[in-house]
């Protein structure tokens, strides 16, 4: 770590300001930087490399951005917006739009999100409020869990036993019940769907929004609740009306927190959405995301136009996801600000 | 809250008591309403428990540990040099990210607010962010595209980007948490500013940033997406840099999209040894919190 790591051993030099360089020290140097008097070479020497370290992250990403850019580029150059309004997606024409694949994303996404936040909350609310700590503990544990499990597995688990179900339980049924009648449930029932994407990417989902929500719930300083006891309210109209609004920020963030996992998950929706180009109504067909269209298509990719359309899918996937994030600790940190004072 | 325990009261109010019943019925509805929840996000974690170990516990022998995929159509055969595969890439990508992303935690920790540590930290949270596909198709367009072939290098290089902003951030909690007495100790005793934070702040906060590590190989252990353009997979024995090579989660993605019974069969499998991989490693780090700075 250090270059120049080469100690007296015993007492090193102490040096501070008013002192005179230690006969024998670094007495050259100390004359190249006069003004930076606190501290001998040693210690400027460790700055400049914890310096280097904490640079290497921004150089890295700005280098990302930049690898992704320029292979993007002839693509982005060819197209323009037409990219992101067109549905063409001919390999073989060389013919791309990336509508199919952001309409997918985001509308599994958003139905996630509709899934998940309720699910979320109302398990917060449970572990903070209403749990005992025999079962909290547990609980909590279970939830943690879900985040850990690999989502490769998430999908391997979605394949054989979630799509069966919602196919033959869920899908079928509602199919020929309503089918002619509400779009959304109109068309065949394939399993391999945008429900079941949407429902494989909520369940990955709510370990981080309900981690966050309970956080800022915990955070609802306790004379609030007492206020809201004192006058009458029952346990619920005390969490609904005084705690929830007064972390309703908070629980924004772990939302979009969720939102950014949501859009940037690749193996698990891969699996079970379907992996088709069309734009549906219907959550019963099959569907394409973003994550999706790279994974399956990135290492089949003829021809240089081809790669630098995926190229444009990955930067716009990396923009978005990086809009979304901002937001989301932007909210968190107001949360966690307002809370610590 | 059962008001007929209150004795009828002098002023009955019928109609006030109507509400308070109503209202403690919501409650009590609402209540058991945020239990369903909880209910309805631990059950898929229960049922995928039950299916790995249904599914594949069967299939977990002493072939799996040791041999090589058979070919399609043939019974048997293991995923050893997956195995083995998994465990140099998590062990190249902390080689190369563990260093720096410490190095940046403790220059975030100790130039806490200067203009570019702000950026630092900023960018590392937003790294965090970044979708694991598109760190695997930056790593294509970096070393990939350099190498002209899909490498072991790649793969741990797609691993570290992963794990680097990850072990930076918990590095910063970790080394915050040090007391600051402990610190001016070490200034008072004279000790240059390096050899107080290599000597005696990091070492105080060994444990928590050890942890932080843990957590973060676990993660990267178990990701797929990284690895698609980058170590690629390869059904044979392989341990050199700049070839491609096999891994746990890349298996059991090729296997769960295969037509083959046997391979889904042996994709359950796996899936079970890398869940039982990341929570072993998981649970470890879990114990290793329980240390007296972790709080928060």
């Amino acid at each position: 770590m250090n270059p120049k790591a080469d100690p007296p051993v015993g007492i090193p030099e102490a040096t501070p300001a008013s002192v005179s360089a230690p006969p024998g020290g670094p007495g050259p140097f100390r004359r190249l930087f006069p003004s930076r008097q606190r501290g001998n070479v040693q210690d400027q020497v460790y700055g400049f490399a914890l310096k280097g370290f904490g640079i290497l992250l921004p150089v890295l990403f700005l280098f990302m951005v930049h690898r992704i850019g320029t292979s993007a580029w002839p693509a982005i150059q060819t197209f323009g917006w037409g990219f992101i309004t067109s549905q063409e997606w001919n390999p073989v024409l060389r013919d791309f739009g990336a509508l199919p694949f952001i309409f997918g994303t985001i509308v599994s996404s958003f139905l996630a999100l509709a899934i998940a936040v309720p699910l979320a909350v109302g398990l917060a609310i449970f572990l903070t409020e209403l749990a005992p700590r025999w079962l909290a503990g547990p609980v909590a544990f279970a939830t943690e869990l879900l985040a850990a499990i690999p989502s490769v597995v998430y999908g391997l688990w979605g394949i054989f036993v979630l799509v069966p179900f919602l196919r033959f339980t869920i899908q079928e049924p509602l199919s020929r019940r309503f089918g002619d009648t509400i779009p959304f449930f109109e068309g065949p029932a394939y399993g391999f769907s945008m429900m079941s994407g949407a429902v494989i990417l909520s369940i990955m989902i709510i370990p981080f929004i309900s981690a966050v929500t309970r956080e800022v719930l915990v955070a609802v300083p306790r004379e609030q609740r007492e206020a809201a006891l004192a006058l009458g309210a029952t346990r619920w109209e005390m969490t609904w009306q005084v705690a929830l609004p007064y972390a309703a920020p908070g629980i924004m963030g772990g939302a979009i927190l969720g939102l950014g996992r949501a859009l940037g998950e690749t193996m698990a929706i891969t699996m079970v959405i379907g992996n088709r180009p069309d734009i549906s109504a219907s959550l019963f067909a099959p569907g394409y995301t973003m994550a999706s269209v790279l994974a399956n298509e990135f290492t089949e990719a003829t021809g240089a136009l081809y790669l630098s359309a995926l190229m444009e899918i990955a930067l716009l996937l990396f923009g978005i996801t990086i809009l979304v994030n901002i937001a989301a600790q932007f909210l968190v940190w107001r949360v966690s600000r307002r809370g610590g004072s | 809250m059962n008001t007929s325990t209150l004795g009828r009261p002098v002023d009955t109010d019928e109609k006030a008591s109507a509400l308070r019943r109503r209202r403690n019925r919501f409650n009590r509805i609402m209540l058991t309403l945020t239990g369903v929840c909880a209910v309805v996000v631990v059950v898929p974690l229960l049922l995928i428990f039950y299916y790995l170990m249904v599914a594949g516990a069967g299939s977990i022998n002493l072939d799996f540990f040791t041999q090589l995929p058979a070919p399609v159509g043939e019974p048997g055969g293991g995923m050893a040099n997956a195995l083995l595969g998994t465990m140099f890439l998590v062990l190249l990508a902390g080689a190369i990210g563990i260093p720096i992303a410490v190095g940046a935690g403790v220059f975030l920790a100790e130039d806490g607010r200067s203009p570019l540590a702000t950026v630092v930290r900023f960018t590392a949270d937003v790294m965090n962010g970044i979708p694991s596909i598109v760190v695997g198709i930056f790593v294509w367009a970096w070393v990939v595209v350099w190498m002209g072939r899909f490498s072991l290098l790649a793969g741990g290089i797609a691993l570290a980007v992963m794990l680097i902003p990850m072990v930076t951030r918990t590095t910063e909690e970790m080394v915050r948490l040090v007391p600051k007495e402990l610190r001016e100790g070490g200034v008072a005793l004279g000790f240059t500013r390096w050899r107080t934070t290599l000597g005696i702040v990091l070492p105080a906060a060994r444990s928590g940033i050890l942890t932080g590590v843990l957590v973060a190989l676990a993660r990267i252990a178990g990701e797929t997406a990284p690895l698609l353009f980058t170590a690629f997979g390869n059904p044979f024995w392989e341990w050199r840099l700049n070839e491609p090579i096999s891994a746990l989660p890349l298996l059991i993605y090729q296997y769960a999209i295969s037509p083959y019974d046997e391979w889904h069969r042996l994709a359950w499998a796996a899936a079970l040894v890398l869940i039982g991989l990341v929570l072993a490693v998981s649970l470890a780090s879990r114990f290793l919190i329980r240390n007296p700075y972790r709080q928060r």
